[in-house]
């Protein structure tokens, strides 16, 4: 039996005006079999946490280009953990400065991403982080 | 507590949970389903279908909005929304709620997004278990959005009690109309971005349609005929939903009190459990056939040897030997 798809999150935290990278994240991750749960642009944390919850997703990718993530990571982060999906991995991706990257993992991020990315690199990292949580659950 | 008990006491993490075993078609989901069947029964179900484009997942967004500002009256909305799987990849984009945004915070509302996986009917094959979950789970209406769908796709039908077909102007002349198929099962008709030009002709094409599908359409005597409501509707703006929620529970009233919804709940459980055995038999059966026996055969076919039909009659005839 064929293994089931992966579920994932792409969501747009914050006030960013354009979602393109997103996009490409969203197909890339389709066309590597996983099941892409797209939200669009201008999510509030509280929206990014009860689809999450509501799609009872193996992982979610937040992409900011906005400079708010410090402030958004770590409030998807424990909203996530307040509704008992504190097991799901996040990964970020978008315009993150360098010394962000500690705080950010600190916080319990799996992953962050600047530009330039590879796709390959980025669905790699989906996998694994979605595996370490299974098996850790 | 298990897994079932929790979702019957309304705990949304495990009923995303439970939904997603069931999904996968897993043992454990199965028998979570299995333990709550008796809880289901309760909701109406409305299935939402329609070509790509004609605006579904906005007009479901506004119908759910719609159904959830009545007060303290306000039934609970559950959400599946349907998309296509990539025949190649497998893989999905489902993109319905970012129409759905507006829904968002409100605890009465449970949206759902599903990949087909491969099935062609506008739904998925564990579409209809998951509506039994959410039914079981206690929401009072569900909303079934399928794929963007065109012609033949009208598996919905079995699955809703009442079927919303979506249409919306220029997307095709009048006989696209009065093709066979989705518009024989729609229970209302809605004509979205009616303030697009061509409306008008759109609303009349499918008019005249329905007169040629319900020729015997009036009240006959003793038993009441339902004849679809064409509804012109723009659901980015919000026009035409109350007439449209009204429809459905005027659908919903005109089932209960003509006796129909008894007849349409045994015709989609007989046809669910013809499904089920349709497929627990082909298991069992080619599960005890000899090993290559059936890849053989599929080969003689392939090399013309043997008519399909001749193929399975040989099958049979070999195992009721055996």
């Amino acid at each position: 039996m064929p293994e089931k798809p992966l579920r994932v999150l792409i969501a747009k935290p914050g006030l960013d005006g354009h979602d393109r990278g997103a996009k490409v994240i969203a197909r890339a991750l389709r066309d590597a079999g996983m099941e892409v749960i797209y939200t669009g642009l201008r999510q509030t944390p509280e929206m990014i946490a009860e689809a999450a919850l509501q799609e009872d997703v193996d992982a979610i990718g937040l992409s900011i280009l906005s400079g708010a993530h410090m402030a958004l990571v770590p409030r998807v982060l424990e909203l996530l953990r307040a509704q008992g999906q504190g097991h799901v991995p996040v990964l970020v991706g978008g315009i993150i400065p360098d010394e962000d990257v500690p705080a950010l993992k600190a916080a319990g991020v799996a992953g962050v991403f600047g530009p330039g990315t590879s796709t390959e690199a980025i669905i790699k990292a989906f996998r694994e982080a979605s595996r370490a949580a299974a098996e850790g659950a | 507590m298990s897994l079932a008990e929790r979702v019957l006491n309304g705990e949304r993490l495990a009923l995303a949970r439970l939904l997603t075993l069931i999904e996968n078609e897993t043992p454990e989901g199965l028998e979570a389903l299995a333990a709550i069947y008796s809880h289901t029964g309760r909701a109406h179900r409305v299935g939402v279908t329609g070509a790509p484009g004609t605006g579904k997942s906005t007009l479901v967004n506004q119908l759910a909005l719609h159904l959830r500002r009545a007060g303290d009256e306000a039934p609970t909305v559950a959400i599946v929304a349907v998309d296509p799987s990539s025949p190649f990849s497998g893989g999905a984009i489902l993109g319905d709620r970012i129409r759905m945004r507006d829904l968002a915070g409100d605890r009465g509302v449970f949206i759902r997004s599903m990949a087909s996986r491969g099935a062609l009917g506008g739904v998925a094959r564990a579409t209809a278990a998951i509506v039994e979950a959410l039914d079981a789970a206690g929401f009072d209406i569900i909303i079934i959005e399928t794929v963007g769908a065109g012609q033949a796709e009208v598996d919905i039908a079995r699955t809703a009690h009442t079927t919303v077909v979506v249409d919306a102007p220029g997307l095709g002349d009048d006989v696209q109309a009065i093709k066979a198929g989705i518009l024989e099962i729609a229970d209302v008709l809605v004509v979205n971005k009616s303030d697009l030009p061509g409306a008008e002709n759109t609303l009349r094409a499918l008019r005249s349609a329905l007169r040629l599908a319900h020729p015997q359409a009036r009240e006959e005597e003793g038993e009441a005929v339902w004849v679809p409501p064409v509804l012109a509707t723009v659901a980015t703006r919000g026009e035409g939903i109350g007439e449209l929620a009204a429809a459905i529970g005027k659908h919903r009233s005109h089932l209960l009190g003509s006796g129909q919804m008894a007849a349409r709940e045994e015709a989609r459980v007989r046809s669910e459990l013809e499904a089920l055995l349709r497929e627990h038999l082909m298991r069992r059966f080619l599960s005890a056939q000899p090993d290559g026996r059936f890849d053989a055969v599929v080969q003689k076919v392939l090399a013309r040897e043997l008519a399909p039909t001749e193929a399975i009659r040989r099958l049979l005839e070999e195992q009721d030997e055996g």
